[in-house]
């Protein structure tokens, strides 16, 4: 799973979307999320990496994930061809 | 190591454009203690979902009232509504505050009388009372509010039989402005119903007509419509003085008086427009001193508000069960909390917010509640911030009517905790049990006992 090539995000929250000119805020988790899918991590090492720092259980983590990974789907953040591996 | 505080994932689409100065978020600050007791440790101790009442702000409300009518009127009598809240205890600190009782059914009318209130000081309204229910308060020298012609009839022949003379008032309907005009309850003024009555009673020589009471709508949100209807029971009770040389003691302007609820659809908030007792009293009683009673013979004025007296004082107390979104990408958050035990939520938009810390980060939510029914919504549309399975949420503004018109449906009605002067929690209504229900149902023996 990828992010689309030219999205900008910063650690202030904000994401931008240059082909389609689409901004958006994210939580500083959401954007941890994002920066390692950027980072090409698997969605097990992405489950680590968060069940080592939040106080969360790994099924609601994993809810949470596949839907917020839906939602970038939901705004074409995610390259087509590669979010089955979501 | 401690892990940092869990929130779910969320992105926003950042909208260009105005911005929505409706559609700002539920709450900012988040809601951990109700008098001095903290959220968790109550759900902890009575279980959630749970309804909390506060008698600091029972009592200051009940005092902020008295205080906007009595600087403007100096008879002024307040009459606690008990179809609003009548457990008990509630109804004890309206009563510890001065007010009567104002009662709509025998078993209201029972509950009074149980719990010590002087028969004198019962006003019985409502269109259904039966033989019995007037025998009792005419017995006791309740204050009977007549509603049609039946009863009055019925008050004849057991003014007779019982030979007494009760005290009665009529209930009047009138066009004061407001759309709909209730129209249901007691006799019109405008087309000559409400003098229909008067002579009637006056002509029967069975009874004392010791006042007038209107009662124009509920939730109002106009004061002046009470300016209206004051003027209009007091021209009564001067021609009723003109006519028959005889002095009406009260002037019964009912409740309906609007808490600081939202209503559907409204697009400010319920504190920010709604009328203030000020605002009411002031109406109410300009139109009786601007009216042409003698300084001594002003009429008592009785209030029967329930409504904008107990609302806020009530808290209901839920946790969430599950966060899901709609097939159309929308987040449901489903809470504990079901429209069976939070009835005003069909009528109102009920602020909800969380009991514990939350970021700034928000979501438009739909509030579902656990009910298996279709219609259990407690918020169409609201925006809150990230909840998480087992978070805690305060749902405010509900101590009107929802311990009343709660239902037993799918679940079982849950605890009511009043946390008294010195911010302690005292349990004034157990949780409902499965033998609660049981002990009140019959098996025909021919059904005891079946093979699956």
């Amino acid at each position: 799973m990828k992010l689309q090539k030219n999205v900008a995000i910063s650690e202030a929250g904000l994401l931008f979307n240059p082909v389609t000119g689409e901004s958006f805020s994210v939580n500083p988790i959401g954007i941890e999320i994002l920066n390692l899918i950027r980072d090409e991590k698997s969605q097990d090492q992405i489950s680590l990496a968060i069940l080592d720092k939040y106080s969360t259980d790994k099924a609601t983590f994993e809810k949470d994930y596949t839907d917020f990974i839906g939602i970038l789907e939901h705004h074409n953040l995610l390259e087509r061809n590669e979010k089955t591996n979501a | 190591m401690n892990k940092i505080r869990y929130e779910r994932p969320v992105i926003k689409k950042l909208e260009t454009g105005m911005p929505n100065k409706f559609g700002t978020r539920t709450e900012y600050v988040a809601m951990t203690h109700i008098d001095g007791n903290a959220v968790k440790d109550l759900i902890k101790e009575y279980g959630s979902p749970l309804f909390i009442l506060s008698e600091k702000t029972i009592r200051s409300t009940i005092t902020r009232a008295r205080k906007a009518f009595e600087t403007r009127y100096p008879k002024v009598q307040f009459a606690w509504s008990y179809k609003t809240n009548y457990l008990n205890a509630v109804c004890s600190i309206f009563h510890q505050e001065g007010s009567w009782a104002e009662v709509v059914s025998g078993f209201e009318y029972d509950k009074a009388i149980k719990l010590g209130v002087d028969g004198r000081k019962i006003i019985f309204n409502g269109p259904e009372k039966s033989m019995e229910d007037l025998t009792k308060a005419i017995n006791n020298d309740s204050l009977i509010h007549i509603d049609h012609l039946d009863e009055l009839y019925s008050i004849v022949e057991l003014a007779d039989e019982l030979k007494k003379h009760p005290r009665v008032a009529i209930r009047v309907n009138m066009d004061t402005g407001v759309y709909p005009m209730w129209d249901r309850f007691g006799f019109n003024y405008e087309n000559g119903q409400a003098w229909d009555a008067i002579n009637k009673i006056m002509h029967s020589g069975k009874m004392e007509l010791v006042g007038l009471h209107a009662h124009i709508g509920t939730f109002m949100l106009s004061p002046f419509a009470y300016g209206i209807a004051a003027s209009k029971l007091a021209e009564l009770a001067l021609s009723i003085e003109q006519k028959f040389k005889h002095e009406i003691k009260y002037i019964d302007l009912g409740g309906g008086f609007a808490s600081k609820n939202t209503l559907k659809g409204a697009y400010l908030p319920g504190t920010d427009t709604n009328p203030t007792f000020d605002d009411f009293a002031e109406a109410i009683s300009t139109a009786l001193l601007n009216s042409n009673f003698k300084q001594d013979k002003l009429p008592l004025l009785i209030l029967e508000t329930g409504r904008a007296l107990i609302d806020e004082a009530g808290y209901l107390l839920g946790s969430v069960i599950s966060n899901k979104r709609s097939s159309t990408g929308r987040r449901n958050t489903i809470l504990d909390v079901g429209v069976n035990i939070l009835f005003t939520s069909f009528w109102y938009d009920h602020k909800i917010t969380p009991a514990q810390a939350f970021t700034q980060y928000s979501e438009d939510t739909c509030v579902y509640g656990p009910l298996c029914m279709n219609i259990d919504v407690i918020r169409e549309s609201t925006n809150l911030p990230l909840l998480n399975r087992g978070d805690q949420v305060v749902i405010h503004t509900v101590g009107a009517y929802n311990m009343t018109q709660w239902m037993q449906f799918i679940s079982l009605r849950p605890n009511v905790v009043l946390i008294d002067m010195n911010e302690k929690p005292h349990v004034i209504r157990l949780q409902e049990t499965l033998d609660n229900m049981n002990s009140m149902e019959k098996v025909p023996t021919h059904l005891a006992g079946f093979n699956l």
